[in-house]
């Protein structure tokens, strides 16, 4: 199909014109409110009491969740790429991905309201909440929905490495008298090793930018138990400090930033040893 | 996806009695793990995602199904759902169009600082939501540099969605479009047809399936997006309150059957879309094979 010149700049100038009235105009109109008044000013903000505790407390969740989605992604992912293979495990293989894709389709506020429902002082499991260990509006809770919502990035990223590597080299290893953990250590996890960390920094970016659902689980007491996504809406919508949200943000986004040049490069380390 | 098998057809030319041939025939496949793994997997599954959401079922139907209906059917339970599935709707069908244009411009045209726009366009999947909504403030709140003031209105809500869901159809359609026959254009065209024809009737057809999954993709993010409308939508009950909107706030005025019964309509369409999708992409890949 050959365009002309002018349709083909027509259509270029439509895409990006879109793209930039979207995209590039608003996101660098926040820059220049970020920094209009100077570095310092943009320093001050993002160094307040509220905001280095939010930093922290963002960091935490983060700390806390990619352990336990590495270790459970690493065995759901074993379980059906390697799982057992008679007819009623391979039907059980189709309801856990269908399970492991659910995060993708439900709403996070869905997730807040859900984990409410379980862990909260009236829900099923309402008796921990009163026997002192507060779920809900703490801690364990925000763990509990960025756990839901990352939960299926490890598991999609290593399950079809899994099954390009096949199985020859474990069974070699077994043959030759391996463990089965000699034969994950030294077989398995260096094969899977890429696409494990692409997971990982997809669950850092995802843990780190979650709002709806930690939004409906938190306190959301600033200094306490407010992410740094938390803190951006509560100087927008409680305290009207538009610059001090716009800093927030502009933090924010200067990590998803940094991981997408993380997805960029590990995208490329794991497509050159494919 | 296929499953490969994992049963070893080849038995190692080892002694039946040797360990490794013993801890084989017990365990259920080299490499793999064991029942003790599959009981770990299913219990995190379990408790991670499954239990929450039975719990979101069962607080639905506290009232029996009139009150389920009850629930959804309030006025400004109604509106919220209406308008989000309208709104999710407009915004898919424009994705549609743009997305094939955008796509179309990344594939088929070259100019300077083409690679610096493409990656920009998976910006929206890395931005954190909120910061969407603050981003999208710059240029269209109260102090907008143009003058546009759009906060609490539809077509912020509109942009918002647009936004968060730009990726999907370029990302879905770009690959396809690079792949597309370009013989079957060239010979068209020596024949005679105009532009417009050889787009109706070789590329848009080839494109359809993915038109369909990212367009489909994009309703589904749309109707539960909440942090990038939550700011610049202004969340007006019967007006520009999202259905996710009105789930959280039935949850902060003590709600929970409220919440849980739209919570639940969300769910059931998501599900819905999600499972068309698969169902038209394995017979479109079953096609392909024939």
């Amino acid at each position: 199909m050959h365009t002309s010149t002018t349709t083909r700049l027509t259509l270029r100038l439509l895409a990006l014109g879109y793209l930039g009235i979207l995209l590039a105009v608003p996101l660098g109109i926040i820059f220049w409110r970020t920094f209009e008044d100077g570095w310092t000013a943009f320093a001050e903000s993002i160094s307040t009491p509220a905001a280095i505790s939010a930093l922290h407390l963002s960091l935490i969740i983060v700390a806390i969740v990619v352990p336990l989605n590495v270790v459970f992604g690493v065995v759901v992912a074993l379980a059906l790429a390697r799982g057992p293979a008679s007819r009623w495990h391979r039907r059980g293989r189709g309801i856990v991905q269908a399970i492991v894709d659910l995060p993708f389709a439900v709403s996070p506020v869905i997730v807040g309201v859900s984990l409410l429902l379980l862990w909260g002082v009236n829900g099923w499991f309402g008796g921990l909440a009163e026997s002192g260990f507060r779920i809900i509006f703490s801690l364990p809770g925000m763990v509990l929905a960025t756990l839901f919502v990352t939960l299926p990035f490890v598991v999609r990223e290593v399950e079809p490495v899994l099954h390009e590597i096949g199985d020859e080299q474990e069974q070699a290893a077994a043959t030759l008298g391996a463990s089965r953990w000699q034969t994950f250590t030294r077989i398995t996890l260096p094969s899977i090793r890429w696409g494990l960390i692409y997971g990982i920094v997809l669950t850092v970016a995802r843990a780190l930018g979650e709002f709806g659902a930690v939004i409906i689980v938190s306190g959301g007491v600033p200094g306490d138990s407010q992410t740094l996504t938390l803190l951006v809406h509560a100087r927008y919508v409680d305290d009207r400090n538009t610059f001090g949200a716009f800093s927030a943000a502009t933090l924010l986004m200067t990590l998803a930033l940094i991981t997408l040049l993380l997805m960029t490069v590990v995208n490329r380390q794991k497509e050159r040893l494919r | 996806m296929t499953v490969t098998e994992v049963a070893a057809p080849s038995t190692p030319p080892t002694p039946p009695t040797s360990p490794v041939t013993a801890r084989r025939r017990r365990g259920p496949a080299v490499g793999g793990i064991g029942p003790l793994g599959l009981g770990v997997a299913t219990m995190w599954l379990s408790i991670i995602v499954l239990l929450p959401l039975a719990a979101v079922a069962a607080k639905s139907v506290e009232n029996g199904p009139d009150g389920l209906w009850d629930a959804v059917t309030t006025p400004s339970a109604k509106a919220a759902l209406t308008f989000t599935l309208g709104v999710s709707l407009l915004v898919a069908a424009i994705n549609v169009v743009v997305g094939t244009l955008i796509a179309w411009v990344m594939v088929r045209d070259d100019f300077r600082g083409k690679d610096i726009v493409n990656a920009l366009i998976d910006l929206p999947f890395a931005l954190p939501t909120i910061v969407a909504s603050i981003v999208l403030l710059g240029l269209y709140g109260p102090r907008s540099p143009i003058g546009i003031n759009l906060v609490a209105t539809k077509p912020a809500v509109i942009i918002a969605l647009l936004f968060v869901t730009l990726p999907f159809v370029v990302r879905t359609v770009q690959p396809v479009l690079m792949e597309v026959d370009r013989e079957a254009e060239e010979a068209a065209a020596s024949l005679g047809a105009s532009n417009l024809t050889i787009f109706r009737k070789i590329i848009a057809p080839a494109l359809a399936p993915a038109l369909f999954s990212g367009a489909g993709l994009a309703f589904a993010r749309a109707i539960g997006e909440f942090g990038s409308v939550v700011l610049i939508g202004g969340g007006i009950p019967k007006d520009t309150q999202v259905a996710s909107q009105y789930i959280a706030q039935q949850i902060e005025v003590d709600r929970p059957v409220n919440a849980a019964a739209v919570s639940v309509v969300l769910l059931a369409i998501a599900f819905a879309v999600l499972m068309l999708l698969r169902f038209v992409g394995s017979r479109t890949a079953r096609r392909h094979e024939d």
